[in-house]
């Protein structure tokens, strides 16, 4: 059953599938219940699951993932929603030094199939810690994987594969896409869908490849469609899993075009095209026509709403990089 | 007896009293009644007496062991439980098979009596593996380093427990969360409070106040015993002499009964002290003077329950000389137990990283591999 569906409402039809299918799934974090979230993912669930099954927690991130450890050990599979990006640093202890670290400790005996969801990225118009990008402190971070999705179909299979993946995996949801419409099979099976950890080519071009995931896909792609109308046939690659990078795909394409720019709302230092633009140097260096550039966010801290469009990467931003891809 | 009789026997009880059931001079003490009217007393048999001074006396003597290994280099860093013995045992054998306990890194005490191989942690210690065992399995989490996180894990465990409707009866499970006087500072240990008093989570929480935290006294976390915390968090707290074994037990048992009957959690501060170092790696001759030590000293746990042994005429010289050499044997086979662990192969640091692995691991371990091999034969 095919339906057209915004990407926060796929996310809820997932997260509900989840909790059918395992008697084990909880939903945990702060107004997850009679609210169903600040942007409603949860909507209705905790009224048909009840309050065991989509649990309304203190105000408090470590809280949240602490006790979704001892949960997990217990033989639950708790899925914790952080309410923003910028309010998961009270939680960072927990996620690096616990999540990410007891399968290790315990010599494979503990699993831990946490699944974090944290609305991420700006656009939305909102107050200081509503709109980071910290997805480069736990890619780098050993024993976790981060995953983020960029379209409703996306988002319906990709929730619910990492709430049945053993991994602890860190989901982040593009806030400012929750309402983009897209179509979704909502009867799609699990073992079916696209692998959680592999990048997908987004639109096929032989010219230069543009390499985005979240939010910025769709800036990628509307990027590549202006290009062509000046006679540029760019490649989209929506990266998908940060951690791992599926990097095959990702050499496959820029060894045949030769020319690469990583996007992303993060700060460029050391952000992911950091990791990305050293590693094509290493595997493509032979292929390149141009060093590979970055469109990120500056260094600084996420400035004020009103300023936000001037500093999140934009169909020119990305442009100007083609063109200077290509003049070099 | 009376607060005061106590007082005169040379005991040395802080403001707002505890609860004791042994003197440090090993009178027995009937029952103890907090200000919150709760009774506690202990019912055991001579055979169980024995048993505890047994497990005080193996738990101390295991220790020794691991200091003397640290020193010769054979471990590198040990967390002794010295002066900590009652607190641990007593509270480790009032556990029940089915309660879950989750410790900090000096909780060797309460593994040997959870009935584990006492070398279980000498992998993390030694540096072989980091810890290593299934929690669930033994009953007993692993050890975690990083003060307070634990709280937080035992917390979710006890919720879980009541998720699964295994509370309620006198049969139901409880958790056992263990840290320390410093730990008491930290967020992470007062959002578990929280979470445990709004859920009404079977657990019980275990404060061992040893009096430092490495070098900072108990004064620097806080300025109200810590036991008196608990009613800021909606449960019951009590203060328990840490080094009487009695106590340590009948308090320990209480708090997890009520837990496993669904009355939800109970903060125990156990009031000891740390005789010896905070680590292997750390000096307490810069921060604490000798006659401190000292006047605890005359508190030892072990000492005053031999005393009462030996009064009530429960035990003899024969049975402590046996103890002692049965302790020594089990310490000197832990000895060569732990010189005989193999060192880690290297490439098993890739191991278990993720459950379902990584492709960018899988080919790092490859050149790992890889490089090691290309020494082979080169004399490298």
């Amino acid at each position: 059953m095919a339906e057209t569906i915004n990407l926060g409402k796929a996310l809820n039809h997932g997260l509900r599938r989840s909790l059918e299918n395992d008697p084990k799934v909880v939903i945990m974090g702060e107004d997850v219940g009679k609210l169903g979230g600040v942007f409603r993912i949860t909507d209705g669930l905790q009224k048909d699951f009840g309050e065991n099954r989509v649990i309304d927690t203190p105000l408090a991130e470590a809280g949240i993932i602490g006790t979704a450890v001892g949960l997990a050990i217990r033989g639950y599979r708790p899925v914790c929603e952080i309410q923003f990006d910028g309010f998961v640093f009270p939680a960072y202890n927990q996620i690096v030094s616990q999540v990410a670290k007891m399968h290790y400790r315990s010599k494979g005996n503990v699993r831990l199939p946490i699944v974090i969801r944290i609305p991420f990225g700006g656009g939305i118009g909102a107050v200081e810690h509503h709109s980071e990008s910290p997805e480069a402190y736990f890619s780098h971070t050993p024993g976790l994987k981060v995953v983020t999705c960029s379209n409703p179909a996306d988002a319906y299979a990709m929730i619910q594969q990492a709430i049945a993946s053993d991994d602890p995996i860190v989901f982040f949801e593009p806030k400012r896409r929750y309402w983009e419409k897209g179509e979704v099979d909502l009867d799609l099976p699990l073992d079916g869908a696209y692998p959680l950890h592999a990048a997908r080519t987004a639109r096929p071009g032989n010219d230069a490849t543009l390499l985005a995931y979240g939010p910025m896909v769709k800036v990628a792609l509307d990027a590549a469609a202006a290009a062509a109308e000046d006679g540029r046939d760019l490649e989209v690659i929506d990266l998908r899993s940060l951690s791992p990078i599926d990097y095959p795909v990702i050499f496959d394409s820029v060894k045949r075009t030769g020319r690469a720019i990583v996007v992303h709302e993060a700060p460029g230092n050391l952000g992911l095209g950091s990791e990305i633009a050293a590693r094509i140097t290493e595997e493509c260096f032979y292929s390149l026509e141009a060093p590979v550039l970055r469109v990120t966010g500056y260094d600084i801290p996420y400035p004020a709403a009103r300023a936000e469009e001037e500093y999140l990467p934009d169909l020119d931003r990305v442009l100007d990089a083609v063109d200077r891809s290509f003049g070099w | 007896m009376a607060k005061g009789e106590r007082e005169k026997a040379g005991n040395d009880v802080p403001a707002g009293g505890f609860v004791q059931l042994l003197t440090p001079d090993g009178e027995r003490i009937e029952s103890a009644t907090t200000a919150d009217g709760t009774t506690y007393t202990v019912d055991f048999t001579d055979e169980e007496y024995r048993e505890l001074y047994r497990d005080l006396v193996t738990v101390r003597r295991l220790d020794a062991e691991a200091v003397a290994l640290q020193r010769q280099g054979e471990l590198g860093i040990w967390a002794s439980l010295l002066g900590q013995e009652a607190a641990q045992v007593g509270s480790g054998r009032a556990l029940r098979s089915q309660d879950m306990a989750f410790p900090t890194y000096r909780e060797h005490g309460v593994l040997y009596c959870r009935g584990i191989d006492p070398i279980m942690p000498f992998g993390l210690f030694r540096g072989v593996d980091q810890g290593g065992w299934d929690p669930n399995e033994f009953r007993f989490n692993t050890y975690t380093i990083v003060i307070g996180s634990q709280t937080l894990h035992a917390t979710g465990y006890a919720m879980g427990i009541t998720m699964d409707g295994k509370t309620g009866s006198a049969d139901g499970e409880a958790v056992i969360a263990y840290f320390g006087d410093g730990a008491t500072s930290q967020g992470e240990v007062n959002e578990s409070f929280v979470w445990s008093g709004v859920f009404n989570a079977p657990i019980v929480f275990f404060c061992q106040n040893n009096q430092y935290a490495i070098s900072e006294p108990l004064e620097r976390q806080t300025r109200v015993p810590l036991y008196q915390r608990a009613a800021g968090y909606g449960f019951p707290g009590v203060r328990v002499d840490g080094n009487d074994v009695l106590a340590s037990y009948a308090v320990t048992k209480a708090a997890l009964d009520n837990a496993r009957n669904g009355q939800g959690p109970t903060l125990i501060e156990a009031y000891t002290y740390r005789m010896g170092a905070h680590t292997s790696s750390d000096d307490p001759t810069r921060y604490r003077i000798s006659s401190e030590v000292e006047a605890w000293k005359a508190k030892d746990p072990i000492a005053r329950l031999k005393a009462f042994l030996a009064k009530q005429k429960v035990a003899g010289d024969d049975f402590f000389g046996e103890v002692d050499d049965t302790a020594g044997k089990l310490a000197l086979d832990l000895r060569e137990r732990v010189l005989a662990m193999p060192d880690p192969q290297p490439v098993a640091m890739f191991d278990n990283v993720y459950p379902n692995d990584s492709p960018e691991l899988i080919k790092q371990r490859k050149a790992f591999e890889d490089y090691q091999a290309s020494f082979e034969g080169s004399g490298h």
